[in-house]
């Protein structure tokens, strides 16, 4: 009888053990981040399982279930209200189809904790460090006399014509500074050329028209064409409603748009900033308004459109140099320059890590997209 | 001062934001949505701004007779009963003024501003987005004229793609054997698209990030003071 008992055992201390190396169960701190984050890993091969629940407790006694992640799934990363320094116990179910268990729950804990650097983002740290270096030292040179070449940006070149085309017909300008806000940066370098643009405008003494799409592009928008006059001299000349609001609403502010350039047959349309599915809906109706049309801007998807409808395109770069490029100051022109070497920096990167695939070396790819 | 004091704010949250891209650690990491949110609340008051103004420029161009006054009227005139219908009747997800809307919900089948929004502005911003279908055609004309070398790659690679994202691509090159699939017009199309579409789209990218770069760098240093209305 003592025996079998024995026998017994034996063969479950076997069966629990094939269990065991099928089924494994890990957690740990999620790396990279403030330590708000556990990761849950699992694997098994057991066709039973049709089912998994994980369970979690900061005191091992009391379990609350977390997810029921789907069958396929192998990980999980629990980001459920984790503060780091505290220990969160798991237990991970296996579960047929009638809901039983297959095996007792598997247990184990870690705590999280708060990382000061997140190593995955060394490659992009070194390029910004880089970058930063180059153009600042760039910068420093143009301020010390250093004389840069840039080369020549033919719808920046056509700005002064364009104010003066307007100004001969007796003509409004439009200016249009994309559709969104002044978080993106593509809306600021739109702003910066107004900037420049206004003080034209001004010394013609021609009109502007400028609507906007958001509210705080309106404010900031007069203030620019506000202090663009004072810095023509002609602060009088000024008009507070040449900047004013339309709607936030897409196809509403393009109907606005186009309702101006119809009405009002502009000489010259600017179209400079962050544009989506309105870009060609405002270039078409422009081009057969028959106004010379100055685009820009930084959406790939947007450039065709405004290259195939405008006299003058400002493809990507193009648009953040703008302002540096009109304003000649040495300081500006020398982080254009920065730029055109990082270009350079990319170039041979890229060139470099064809040739690293070519030869089967992975390394340098893998370190480029660590994310 | 006046220009001193917002270009130490720029600097000190431009440099914040950067560094908080690369320390993870409270209170850095979350520094970017905190001041998103800051963006959000100040674009919240802004956007009574927006409509003030909206309704200034509208009445001023109405009281002077500017030409084609009368569409001010309509925009006016619109403005009000939108926001007049939300006040009192309330929105799908937000009670209005009035209490006792049921008659009116079950008459028009949703609330006065949902059935105005969803009748009236949907249809003509749809309407709106739909003008696009043959901007694309006018434009597509005038672009696909074989006047140089450069317009004629421009069309060829244009017609290889219409065509091969049609059926009528596979069909013209159905004939062509499996040894040559790489001649079906669908099979150049996805070529044109993945290969030199992308690479190209990644260059502009690239150099479009390089400006944002550079841009920023400016706007942080200082240097860069034309949103201030400075030069």
């Amino acid at each position: 009888m003592k025996s079998s008992y024995i026998i017994i055992l034996f063969f479950l201390l076997i069966y629990n053990c094939l269990l065991a190396q099928e089924i494994s169960f890990s957690v740990q701190d999620n790396p990279n981040d403030d330590g708000s984050g556990i990761v849950l890993q699992w694997n098994f091969d057991n066709k039973d399982i049709s089912s998994i629940i994980i369970k979690r407790s900061t005191d091992n006694i009391h379990f609350k279930k977390i997810t029921k992640p789907l069958i396929s799934d192998r990980k999980h990363l629990d980001q459920d209200g984790i503060s780091p320094g505290i220990d969160y116990y798991y237990q991970i179910h296996f579960l047929d189809r009638n809901g039983e268990e297959i095996i007792p729950p598997i247990l184990a804990s870690a705590s999280s904790k708060a990382q000061w650097f997140n190593k995955d983002k060394i490659p992009l740290l070194v390029m910004t460090l880089l970058l930063t270096t180059i153009i600042v030292y760039l910068i420093s040179s143009a301020k010390k006399g250093k004389r840069l070449f840039i080369r020549r940006i033919s719808g920046l070149d056509m700005i002064e014509e364009a104010v003066g085309r307007a100004t001969e017909l007796g003509k409004p300008i439009l200016f249009v500074p994309g559709i969104m806000d002044l978080d993106n940066i593509q809306t600021l370098a739109g702003l910066n050329i107004l900037g420049h643009l206004a003080q034209k405008v001004a010394q013609y003494d021609t009109t502007i028209h400028v609507p906007v799409c958001r509210s705080m592009v309106l404010s900031t928008a007069k203030e620019i064409v506000k202090e663009s006059y004072l810095r023509a001299g002609r602060p009088d000349a000024f008009n507070p409603d040449s900047v004013f609001y339309l709607t936030d609403d897409q196809f509403g502010y393009v109907a606005g748009v186009d309702g101006i350039i119809v009405r009002e047959k502009p000489a010259a349309n600017f179209y400079l900033g962050a544009f989506y599915a309105e870009s060609l809906i405002l270039a078409e109706t422009g081009f057969e308004s028959g106004a010379i049309q100055i685009a820009g801007t930084a959406m790939p998807s947007q450039i065709p459109f405004f290259v195939a409808a405008c006299d003058y395109t400002l493809i990507g770069e193009e648009l953040y140099a703008a302002s540096a490029y009109l304003s000649k100051i040495p300081a500006q022109l020398g982080s254009l320059k920065g730029q055109d070497y990082g270009k350079v920096i990319v170039i041979f990167l890229i060139f470099i890590g064809i040739i690293l695939e070519i030869f089967n070396i992975h390394f340098f790819k893998d370190f480029i997209s660590m994310k | 001062m006046r220009r001193q004091f917002p270009l130490i704010i720029t600097f000190f949250i431009g440099t914040l934001i950067v560094i908080s891209e690369f320390i993870p650690h409270k209170p850095f990491g979350n520094l970017s949505d905190t001041f998103y949110g800051w963006f959000l609340i100040i674009s919240g008051f802004a956007i009574i701004l927006g409509q003030l103004n909206l309704f200034k420029v509208n009445l001023i161009k109405i009281s002077r007779k500017s030409p084609n006054w009368r569409y001010y009227i309509i925009a006016l005139v619109s403005f009000i009963i939108m926001v007049l219908f939300g006040l009192l009747w309330g929105t799908q997800k937000h009670p209005g003024l009035l209490t006792n809307t049921q008659p009116l919900i079950d008459f028009l089948g949703r609330k006065p501003f949902d059935y105005l929004f969803k009748y009236f502005f949907e249809n003509l911003s749809a309407t709106m987005f739909s003008l696009l279908a043959f901007f694309v055609a006018s434009a597509s004309y005038r672009a696909f004229r074989a006047r140089s070398p450069e317009s004629t790659l421009l069309l060829t690679s244009a017609v290889l793609v219409m065509l091969g994202r049609t059926t009528i691509g596979t069909w013209i090159t159905g004939w062509v054997p499996e040894s040559l699939t790489y001649l079906h017009l669908p099979n150049i199309a996805n070529f044109i698209m993945e290969y030199l579409n992308t690479a190209a789209q990644r260059a502009i990218m690239i150099c479009a990030g390089l400006g944002v770069v550079g841009s920023s760098l400016r706007i942080i240093l200082g240097i860069e003071r034309s949103y201030l209305g400075g030069k």
